[in-house]
This record gives structure tokens, C-alpha cells and sequence, in this order.
């Protein structure tokens, strides 16, 4: 249940970035999760329900990019999606590549007011 | 109630104890402490806010875990400076990282200098078992956290305050997913695996393997009567993480042992 960390680390950065808008609430906030980044999706939600109350996300949409996990074989240079670490590359049967993206955890925009 | 200022404390505070100290409560809420501390800002000046009440966009781009990450690499340059070899230890419950540990200070003491970390949901049994090697220890109380935060290590060191050259082993929360993605500015992670689990638990927890640096294999002379595949974990281990070492280890009867101190002291001479 890292993801209550995870919540809190959020509400954080909304505060923050209330206060230095001199802002009251957040509207809206959007997030970049990638699909290797170690986030349980039901994890998260439970988290955010039990975390946000009295917040400054206390009544802000939330939607959530959820990016896929992309590998750059080291052999042969392919880029493929890949469902977990070290997928073989589909061309070369490589396991040794870059992961290129999926371990995003960010928070992308804040529209506060 | 907190001892300190007789405040509420709420069951899940964190709570860093110094084994042979007086307990002393520490938690990080803001409240005020009555004791006169007024600060007196003489701004001179308006600041000019905009109150418009109109909707502000904010591109963030912010990882989340930004304020985790600085304070972990203000700790790694903490510990590289004094060429202190910090060792983040994780594993699930009962893999056995307390015993591993207790057999190693014992085994390397007046060798080489150990200070301690250990980090629990409850109580400081652990601390104990530690304290009674004779190294300086430190016991975190996560409350109901379910991992170590580079916060958290920052506040036991400054307790601990380890000496020039020494190893700090820092034992995590037993749980094999949520610490992976704590960095605590350990300069390398340890996982442990004991023959007791399942050998299929680098397929299922990839995480925890793929961002650590050693392998320790433990209770292997559990391996007679157990349907453990030593190979087959290793085979799993490395599709997570293709660099990753392993050595197999049994704390009890001390077999393996000695590759592991051997470990050590390389992993030392290359700081």
C-alpha cells in the first residue's frame, strides 16, 4: 500500500503549487502513470479516496494517463511495447533492452483557482 | 498522547528509537509549541497578489516522487563523503534479514564497523536482537507505513550518526513491493529470498529485483526438504534484472557465509 505514500506525495505537490498560485482549490489534476511504474490502479483509488477528504484535491478531477511500457532492444535497436521487464524483442529474441518509457509517476497538469 | 509537548499522536507515527537512549517521540506534524517563538517579518513592502478568481493551468510535469529522490541523493552524498557503504536490505516477512544480519556483526566485529537501521511496522524486537551484537542501532516504527522513506533514514542517521568508513545496514519494512520504489540513498540494495518461498517470487515481484544489486539466497540448508529450485529463481531473477548476483546463504548453520563477507569487503574497496 505504497500507494497511500504515493497519494500523500501528490497532495503535497497540489499544495504547494496552491499556494504559490495563491490559489484556494484544485480543479483538476492529471497524472502520467506508467504501466511499469509499480502503481496497483485499485490501490491507488482506494488510497485517493481515503487521502484527498479536506484536502485541496478534496473536489478536483482526476484523470490518469496511463502510459504503456516501450523497450529499446539493445541488439538490434527495435522499439516494441513490452508488458513487463525484459520482454525478448520480437525480432531478435533479445531480453537485454532499454526500458524507453512505462515508469513515469507524475503529476502532468494543475488547473487550481 | 505524544511525551514531548502532551499533543495528540496519532497510532501511526512514525517513531525513531535509539537502542540504549530514553525513548523519545519524533513525528513531523506542524503544531504550535506555545513556547514563545514568535517571528517577526518586517516585509516593508506589498506583494501585489493577483486575486483574480479565475482558473489557473499549471503545467507540472513534477515526478511524484521528486521530494523522496532529492532528499535520498542529499543522504547518498552524506554517506559518500564519509565513505559510509549504506546497504538498503528488503525482502518479504520472515526471509530472515534479521538473522543474516545478527550473524554477520558477530562474525565481522573488530573487523569491520556496523551501524544499524531497522525499520518495523511495531515494536523494537528487532533492535534488540541487534543491540545484543553490541552495534549501534537504530529502530524505526513505520506506524502503519509499509516501507522506509529517504525522510525517515535522514532523521535515524542523524540518531545514529555512523562513523567515517563504517557499513550501515539499513533493514526495511519485510515486504517485498512497496520499498522498491523508495530510494533511500543507499549506495547498494540487497534483496533476500529464503527457500521457504516460493521459487517463482522474482516472476511475481519484479520490481524488488529488478532495482537491486545483490541476491542473497537464504536457509538453504532448508534445500533437502523443500520443492525450492535454486536455478529456477535465478533463471526468474535475472529476467527482472540480467546483472544481478546471487549468493546462497544459510544464516543458521553460517554456509555461504563467507562469499557474502566477501562481498562486503569488495563492494567496500570500490567506493
Amino acid at each position: 500500500m505504497h500507494e497511500l505514500s504515493i497519494v500523500q506525495s501528490i497532495i503535497g505537490i497540489a499544495e504547494e503549487q496552491v499556494r504559490k498560485a495563491n490559489a484556494k482549490t484544485v480543479d483538476a489534476i492529471e497524472l502520467e502513470i506508467g504501466a511499469l511504474a509499480g502503481i496497483e490502479w485499485e490501490a491507488l483509488d482506494f488510497a485517493w479516496q481515503a487521502g484527498v477528504p479536506q484536502t485541496v484535491l478534496a473536489h478536483a478531477t482526476r484523470s490518469i494517463h496511463r502510459i504503456p511500457a516501450r523497450t529499446r532492444c539493445s541488439a538490434c535497436a527495435l522499439e516494441f511495447e513490452s508488458a513487463e521487464w525484459f520482454a525478448p524483442c520480437p525480432n531478435c529474441g533479445e531480453i537485454l533492452g532499454d526500458l524507453i518509457q512505462g515508469r513515469e509517476l507524475r503529476v502532468k497538469t494543475l488547473v487550481v483557482s | 498522547m505524544c511525551d514531548t509537548c502532551g499533543c495528540n499522536q496519532a497510532a501511526n507515527a512514525v517513531k525513531i528509537t535509539l537502542i540504549g537512549e530514553e525513548i523519545e517521540v519524533m513525528h513531523d506534524h506542524d503544531h504550535d509549541h506555545g513556547h514563545g517563538h514568535h517571528h517577526h517579518h518586517e516585509h516593508g513592502h506589498e506583494h501585489g497578489h493577483d486575486h483574480s478568481h479565475g482558473k489557473t493551468v499549471i503545467e507540472l510535469e513534477q515526478d511524484i516522487l521528486s521530494q523522496n529522490n532529492r532528499l535520498a541523493e542529499r543522504n547518498r552524498g552524506y554517506f559518500e563523503a564519509k565513505k559510509i557503504l549504506a546497504l538498503n536490505l528488503v525482502s518479504s516477512p520472515g526471509s530472515g534479514k534479521t538473522a543474516i544480519l545478527e550473524r554477520t556483526l558477530a562474525d565481522l566485529k573488530g573487523e569491520l564497523s556496523f551501524f544499524v537501521i531497522e525499520g518495523d511496522q511495531q515494536t523494537t524486537r528487532d533492535a534488540d536482537r541487534i543491540a545484543a551484537t553490541g552495534a549501534p542501532v537504530v529502530q524505526i516504527n513505520t506506524g502503519s507505513g509499509c516501507h522506509l522513506d529517504s525522510d525517515m533514514v535522514n532523521r535515524a542517521v542523524k540518531k545514529l550518526e555512523p562513523s567515517e568508513g563504517a557499513f550501515l545496514m539499513i533493514e526495511n519494512v519485510g515486504n517485498l513491493v512497496c520499498p522498491a520504489l523508495f530510494d533511500l540513498g543507499e549506495g547498494r540494495r540487497v534483496v533476500i529470498i529464503s527457500v521457504t518461498e516460493g521459487d517463482d517470487k522474482p516472476l511475481k515481484y519484479p520490481d524488488m529485483f529488478h532495482t537491486s544489486d545483490l541476491c542473497l539466497i537464504n536457509k538453504i540448508d532448508l534445500l533437502p526438504y523443500v520443492p525450492f529450485d535454486v536455478e529456477k529463481t535465478k533463471h526468474y531473477a535475472r529476467h527482472a534484472n540480467p546483472k544481478l548476483q546471487f549468493i546462497e546463504v544459510s544464516a543458521l548453520t553460517g554456509q555461504g557465509m563467507e562469499e557474502w563477507y566477501g562481498w562486503l569487503r569488495k563492494e567496500r574497496k570500490e567506493l
